[in-house]
């Protein structure tokens, strides 16, 4: 490499960092940062009016999973945390898993239209995207609550004699979750699906595969990065959610995003709230490097 | 065996699950929408149609507070963010890559990644900090924090614009003796407006929608719209939110729809 190459080369690497200083001095000051003083407030003492004292301790990390007995000093697994790490991770695999199997079905028939409906199609998928969640999930409370739309209309109908209770049950946070993220999921799987050559599935009939064997064998493993993003992309917020369990759980049905809300605010536990939310920041890394990793494996395929 | 008559477009029930999707995406939106004409305070009952839940709404000195709110912090946090964008977009794209571009990358984009109620946290604990180190209560917090996390979203319309950009004009322009300014304020920025635009109108519509940064970070007294809105929504339901919320999406319709016909592609 000459020199006057390399002399290019360096001013170029300085002009990337000069132009992008601004951008990283503000993600730095209220965004990345605050992550690091988080880290280290989940190993304080928590103070008597909320806040903390500053003193080590791994309290709050040893009481995210463990109670500790007040009468004789022993450690008990903690219930109603676990209730609620169980209740998040498992209404967000569900939801998960629904917005896919009526993402995917959408995804392929917005893929297979004509150019023009497709452009209609995905801006009507859009829209709901982009709009703000606290009007989606208010509007599905419209309807799920008792003096709603859907309880007075079974009412007028006579299908039955008072309210059924939708409201304020994980029922009704998974139905706000499926609605909110549904778009979350079918914008990646149209991706993968649009780029899929039909004709293979012809191919793959004319050498008489089975439709399963084509489902299986064909479409698939081309499908399958956007599989992977459509559900690391649903499962991520809605672990991390907390419009939509407040306005549709209610205060019982609570899940980790609340519960760590409620560290800040009546439980007064601050360390104990920052080492919940470094727990979830976790799970979310890990879900994260699971994806960069299966895309980066399924790229030169794609 | 014969071959069996197979079209990918026609896969049985694959029509009827998208067309049930589309009409449950959008049927809570507009049952939303129809009520707030309601005469009545219902939200399940006709009682005929009326335009009285609007004048309600703006007649109500909080709302336009909140609403002043929303738009101020939307309108700094957008402007500021969009700028520092669009720097980081031409410092990071069309260049060699240097050592250093994956992490500036993951910086920018690590508001996408990282779950809203841990940043709000995270922001909770520094801020208080220093509020109480400074005594200073104001709407700086709330401008800084959504800044932060408006960046992502205007700065990747700018860097898709920026690489989508032939650069034969601009070495035309260096080739007349254009000094780099010149060619950047005359070629370069005209060229770059629409996706700076797309940028700027992205970010104010985060800004606006955001609801857990902004109940951590606000001081007392310093709601905005969408904090509002969640706090009357758990009071009570009346048609004035349904009011608001539909004035709101128009809002974001409109901007939207100005956001797609400026990244278009032209074909």
């Amino acid at each position: 490499m000459s020199t006057g190459e390399t002399k290019e080369a360096r001013r170029d690497a300085r002009n990337t960092w000069l132009l992008s200083a601004p951008a990283l001095i503000i993600l730095t000051l209220a965004a990345a940062g605050p992550l690091l003083i988080m880290l280290v407030y989940s190993f304080l003492e928590p103070g008597k009016y909320g806040n903390v004292v500053w003193e080590f301790s791994t309290g709050a990390w040893v009481s995210t999973v463990l109670t500790r007995d007040i009468f004789d000093g022993t450690y008990h697994l903690a219930d109603a945390h676990l209730t609620i790490f169980w209740r998040s991770v498992k209404l967000s695999l569900i939801t998960t898993i629904f917005t896919f199997i009526v993402g995917f079905p959408t995804a392929w028939f917005i893929a297979t239209r004509s150019a023009r409906a497709r452009t209609a199609l995905l801006f009507l998928i859009t829209i709901p995207f982009w709009t703000n969640l606290l009007i989606r999930t208010f509007a599905i409370n419209q309807i799920i609550r008792n003096e709603g739309m859907l309880n007075t209309f079974l009412l007028y109908l006579g299908v039955i004699d008072e309210p059924i209770l939708i409201i304020y049950s994980d029922f009704a946070v998974f139905l706000g979750m499926t609605y909110v993220y549904l778009p979350l999921m079918v914008l990646p799987l149209f991706a993968a699906i649009d780029r899929f050559d039909m004709r293979l599935i012809e191919a793959a009939y004319d050498l008489y595969a089975s439709r399963l064997q084509v489902l299986r064998r064909v479409i698939l493993p081309i499908v399958k990065p956007g599989i992977i993003a459509g559900s690391i992309l649903v499962f991520i917020p809605a672990l991390g959610a907390y419009v939509t369990p407040r306005i549709l759980g209610g205060g019982r049905n609570m899940m980790i995003g609340n519960f760590i809300e409620l560290q800040f605010g009546q439980g007064r536990n601050w360390p104990l709230g920052a080492a919940l939310s470094v727990l979830l920041l976790m799970i979310v890394a890990i879900a994260l490097m699971f994806y960069v990793r299966a895309a980066n494996r399924d790229a030169p395929h794609g | 065996m014969a071959r069996r008559d197979f079209s990918a477009s026609r896969i049985p029930g694959f029509a009827t699950v998208a067309i049930l999707v589309f009409c449950a995406l959008y049927a809570p939106i507009v049952i939303l929408v129809a009520y707030s004409f309601n005469v009545g305070d219902s939200i399940a009952i006709w009682e005929g149609f009326s335009f009285r839940w609007y004048p309600i709404a703006w007649n109500n000195e909080q709302v336009r507070e909140v609403t002043m709110r929303s738009l101020t912090v939307a309108t700094i946090a957008a402007l500021i963010a969009t700028t520092v964008a669009t720097l980081a977009a031409l410092g990071t794209t069309r260049r060699r890559k240097t050592r250093g571009q994956t992490f500036i990358y993951l910086m920018i984009n690590q508001p996408l990644m990282v779950p809203e109620i841990v940043t709000a946290v995270a922001l909770l604990i520094f801020f208080a900090s220093i509020k109480v180190a400074t005594g200073y209560q104001g709407l700086a917090y709330l401008i800084a924090a959504h800044t932060a996390f408006c960046i992502p979203f205007a700065y990747l319309p700018i860097r898709a614009r920026l690489e989508g950009m032939d650069t034969t004009l601009e070495t035309a322009a260096a080739d007349l003796y254009a000094t780099h300014w010149q060619t950047f304020r005359f070629v370069t920025l005209p060229l770059l407006m629409p996706g700076i635009i797309a940028g700027l109108m992205l970010a104010f519509v985060t800004s606006l929608d955001d609801v857990v940064i902004t109940l951590f970070v606000k001081s007392a007294g310093q709601d905005t719209l969408p904090t509002y809105m969640l706090a009357k929504i758990r009071r009570s339901v009346s048609a004035e939110v349904n009011a608001i919320s539909t004035l709101l999406l128009l809002l974001t319709v409109v901007l939207l729809t100005a956001f797609f016909l400026l990244t278009r592609k032209r074909e």
